[in-house]
């Protein structure tokens, strides 16, 4: 454990935080860009945007990623330009905005890489910028504009008063007033009066709090923003107050300054510290207190949390079980504490859970961009409408989103929507749309990407697909099943690879994302009116609504999601293909039926699906299947725990959770099941008797 | 615990410790430790650092399709930890499980399982040189857990290295 060591490790950890901020900061600008470029951004966007420049600068600046500061500082000051009015939000300056952003984004991902993103990189747009800035002093001297803010033109030798009062805690940041002396210093003649009279008897003097004050007097051609660099990193610490001391009234200044002084008095009360520094800089302290409302936590924590208070939530139901099963008044008294504990721990569930659950608004403002770029790519009118960016959703899963969304939204551009000429033949608007949206579904998040494109050309779909040997070419699909080939493996229909679709991922892989995050996709395409693809993901990825099911001596879970209905059915309704298949019919569908006790061999299990339950779920690839079950135990909350992380994995099972007896009960793959094929044969005798007092349907149906 | 202390008693009298060596059963740094345990009239030993904890059977969830000797899944705290019969795994049939029965719980290549034996005996305190390489047979893929034999004041033990058994 080596000093060296540790600070190398902090080092690193803020590393990590200032680009997870930057990330953060990045996504949220794009959002505001987006509003400027169609012309919507008021003045407070026009504060956000100089916040998120300024953010990043400072932290650049801190880390000492030069590239970055140095465009960062003309990006920031062409935008205080813009907030103070002189210069105009035309679509030339909204769109040099936008390129801005994409240099900045491209230089903070060159600094996580550490790399160099070359020397020429943004030059264009960094000399956009200074033409732009160009009448007011050069680059370099571009923030001298916050002096015309304060009415005070730099020209000539000026006097600068500069009360400096830190914090007591201000050692506890780290911060060394010498050194912001010494930088101070090198701005000019600089005069230095320390006020010591904060400064407590010995015997109490606490050697880790800062007691001194200081008056500069600074004479110098210095703007204030000059000066406000200097404390740039501690005016959260200090009250900082500057003021301008113009030579012509020099000696009425220096009058002044004594007063000033006296404010170092009061000067440890909060109060007037934050009055004094938001005069001084107000885009700086409102994001600051911005931050202050949030804390910035590792996810693994969080984690360990939930994980922590789903072990909770089972022992408490597990006591709650034990309880219930004891009858004795005696034993009774505790039970209203316990009702109270059942209370306390679903609410801490509640919010730890909650802790998680994020905007997917961070993955929808990346859309806008992808759009406008792919729309000038392709020659294609796009307007993209976005809604409930604000729906939450877990953390983990809105960083699993991006790529899926991001692909499908490509596919819908790519695909689905006409150029403008076709789609006036089409008696269509010239302007194609796609309509983005998020929404809270029971436990789950619908994300919807809809397009009023062609929608999906069948003919063509089937065609590839018996190409390439993903159906036969006798296969009778129905729209709805050749709607759903475009998710299986290697198929793709662009029929040249283009650098925008095609590249070999298709939308099996979204599919299986998807999947992966146990959600569902389905896809609605009406062919000359668009396609509409729907997402079903639960909102968190540690909890699950399950219903338990039990099958002979044994529980298991199935996802309530993919439930559509469960039914006793009637000898009439089943049917025997052959030795191993058995279908179910259910108002003119033949499902197919997945016998759990077979398939599983469980014992004790009734085996006769007149005899038990049927229930049929949804499998996310399309098409249904009946999984028979002896009776639904109840719908409940389960905590999913992986069993991935101790053995291989076990077909048809997704996971595992505990139960409130401290069982263990697995978690059906309805996905898996519905490939599964049973491992005994069907019994012969009563499928076969019912076949013949029904001579079915199916016939019929053929 | 008792194990550590025959180790730390070993490290003062390190001169005296290595005189004596053959006749006294004291941990050197090299030595190694077991734990060793019953299947039937048989004994067995597992590594000492793989273990994490023993504890009585209790019943578990099957999981579907598994070969026999996977009982299935027991809740370990929160976590959910595979068990597997060993005696079944040597090809002697299904332990008929009873609360007396054992569950070593061993972690090896950072996965989490119980093994069920019949008794716990003993911890092994041995030198390198005391494990015996096993007779060469004519032993087929896969059948290479049986890592080393140790000639023990009670008889022999064979040192199982658990990674190879289930792998």
């Amino acid at each position: 454990m080596s000093i060296d060591g540790t600070s190398g490790s902090d080092f690193e950890r803020f590393r990590i935080t200032f680009f997870e901020e930057c990330n953060e900061i990045l996504a949220d600008l794009e959002v505001h860009l987006t509003q400027l470029q169609e012309g919507a951004l008021d003045n407070e966007g026009l504060n956000a945007v100089f916040r998120a420049a300024h953010s990043i600068k400072a932290g650049a600046g801190a880390f000492g990623f030069t590239d970055l500061v140095n465009f960062t500082h003309s990006f920031e000051a062409l935008l205080d330009k813009m907030r103070d009015g002189e210069i105009d939000q035309t679509p030339q300056v909204a769109d040099l905005l936008v390129r801005g952003g994409d240099v900045l984004a491209e230089l903070v991902s060159a600094a996580q890489e550490n790399r160099n993103a070359g020397p020429d990189f943004g030059a264009d747009v960094l000399e956009q910028v200074n033409d732009l800035l160009g009448n007011a002093p050069k680059p370099t001297d571009a923030p001298a504009s916050a002096d015309a803010q304060h009415g005070e033109i730099s020209s000539g030798m000026g006097n600068w008063t500069i009360q400096l009062t830190p914090n007591v805690d201000l050692f506890k940041n780290a911060t060394e007033p010498l050194l912001l002396i010494r930088e101070l210093r090198e701005l000019g003649a600089l005069k230095v009066n320390c006020d010591r009279s904060q400064l407590p008897p010995l015997r109490k003097l606490d050697p880790e709090l800062a007691y001194f004050s200081w008056a500069f007097e600074l004479e110098s051609e210095c703007s204030r923003e000059n000066i406000e660099e200097v404390f740039e990193f501690v005016d959260d610490t200090c009250e900082i107050a500057i003021e301008r001391a113009v030579s012509s009234e020099n000696d009425a200044k220096s009058d002044e300054a004594p007063p000033q002084g006296a404010e170092v008095q009061p000067e440890a009360s909060l109060p007037a510290k934050s009055v004094a520094a938001k005069e001084v800089a107000p885009a700086g302290k409102k994001a600051k207190a911005a931050a202050a409302s949030s804390i910035r936590v590792e996810l693994g924590r969080i984690d360990r949390l939930v994980n922590t208070v789903g072990e909770l939530v089972i022992t408490q139901a597990m006591l709650a079980q034990e309880l219930a099963d004891l009858t004795s008044d005696v034993e009774r008294q505790p039970i209203a504490g316990q009702e109270q504990l059942a209370n306390l721990t679903r609410e801490l569930q509640e919010c730890v859970m909650a802790i998680r659950m994020q905007p997917v608004k961070s993955v929808f403002a990346r859309m806008p961009r992808l759009v406008r770029d792919l729309s000038g790519k392709l020659g294609k009118k796009i307007n993209l409408r976005m809604s409930g960016e604000h729906t939450e959703v877990d953390k983990t899963i809105i960083e699993e989103l991006a790529d899926p969304l991001t692909h499908m939204i490509r596919n819908s551009i790519d695909h689905g929507l006409e150029t403008p000429d076709e789609r006036v033949a089409a008696g269509k608007a010239e302007e194609g749309t796609i309509d983005l949206s998020a929404a809270h579904v029971g436990g789950n998040i619908v994300i919807s990407i809809s397009d009023d494109g062609a929608g999906i050309n069948r003919e063509r779909v089937l065609a590839i697909a018996i190409d390439k040997g993903i159906v036969q070419p006798d296969a009778h699909l129905t729209d709805q099943e050749i709607d759903e080939l475009i998710f299986a493996p290697g198929f793709s229909t662009a029929e040249e690879v283009t650098d925008i679709s095609g590249r070999g991922v298709g939308m099996d892989v979204v599919r299986r994302n998807i999947v992966s995050l146990g959600g569902r996709i389905q896809i609605q395409s009406q062919p000359g009116h668009g396609t509409r693809l729907n997402m079903l993901i639960p909102l968190t990825l540690a909890v699950l609504d399950g219903m338990i099911v039990a099958v002979g001596n044994q529980r298991y879970i199935l996802p309530i999601t993919s439930i559509v209905e469960s039914f006793r059915p009637s000898p009439s309704q089943m049917r025997r293909l052959d030795d191993w298949t058995q279908v179910v019919q259910i108002r003119g569908e033949f499902i197919r039926i997945v016998r759990l006790c077979d398939l599983f061999n469980v014992e004790n299990a009734t085996h006769d699906p007149t005899q038990g339950l049927v229930v049929l779920t949804e499998v996310a690839g399309g098409g249904k299947i009946g999984i028979t079950v002896d009776e639904l135990i109840g719908q409940q909350q389960i905590v999913i725990k992986s069993l991935n992380d101790n053995f291989d994995p076990v077909p048809g099972i997704s996971g595992a959770t505990i139960l409130g007896n401290g069982k263990v009960a697995l978690i059906l793959d309805i996905e898996q099941l519905a490939g599964m094929k049973g491992t005994v044969p069907l019994p012969q005798e009563r499928g076969d008797a019912k076949e013949v007092d029904a001579p079915v349907a199916i016939v019929a149906a053929e | 615990m008792q194990a550590n202390m025959l180790h730390t008693q070993d490290v003062n009298p390190a001169v005296k410790g290595s005189e004596n060596a053959a006749s006294e059963i004291v941990a050197s740094p090299t030595s190694c430790q077991f734990i060793s345990f019953r299947l039937g009239e048989d004994e067995y030993a597992i590594d000492i650092m793989a273990v994490r904890e023993i504890k009585g059977w209790t019943d578990a969830t099957p999981l579907p399709n598994q070969p026999p000797h996977v009982l299935g899944v027991l809740n370990l705290r929160g976590a959910i930890v595979p068990i597997l019969d060993l005696r079944s795994r040597f090809g002697q049939g299904l332990t008929e499980a009873t609360p007396m029965h054992v569950v070593i719980i061993a972690n090896v290549a950072e996965r989490t399982f119980g093994i069920l034996v019949d008794a716990v005996s003993d911890i092994l305190t041995v030198e390198p040189e005391e494990i015996k390489p096993v007779p060469d047979a004519d032993r087929s893929e896969g059948e290479d857990y049986l890592s080393g034999i140790i000639n023990a004041d009670h008889g022999m033990v064979v040192v199982l290295g658990l990674q190879e058994l289930f792998r």
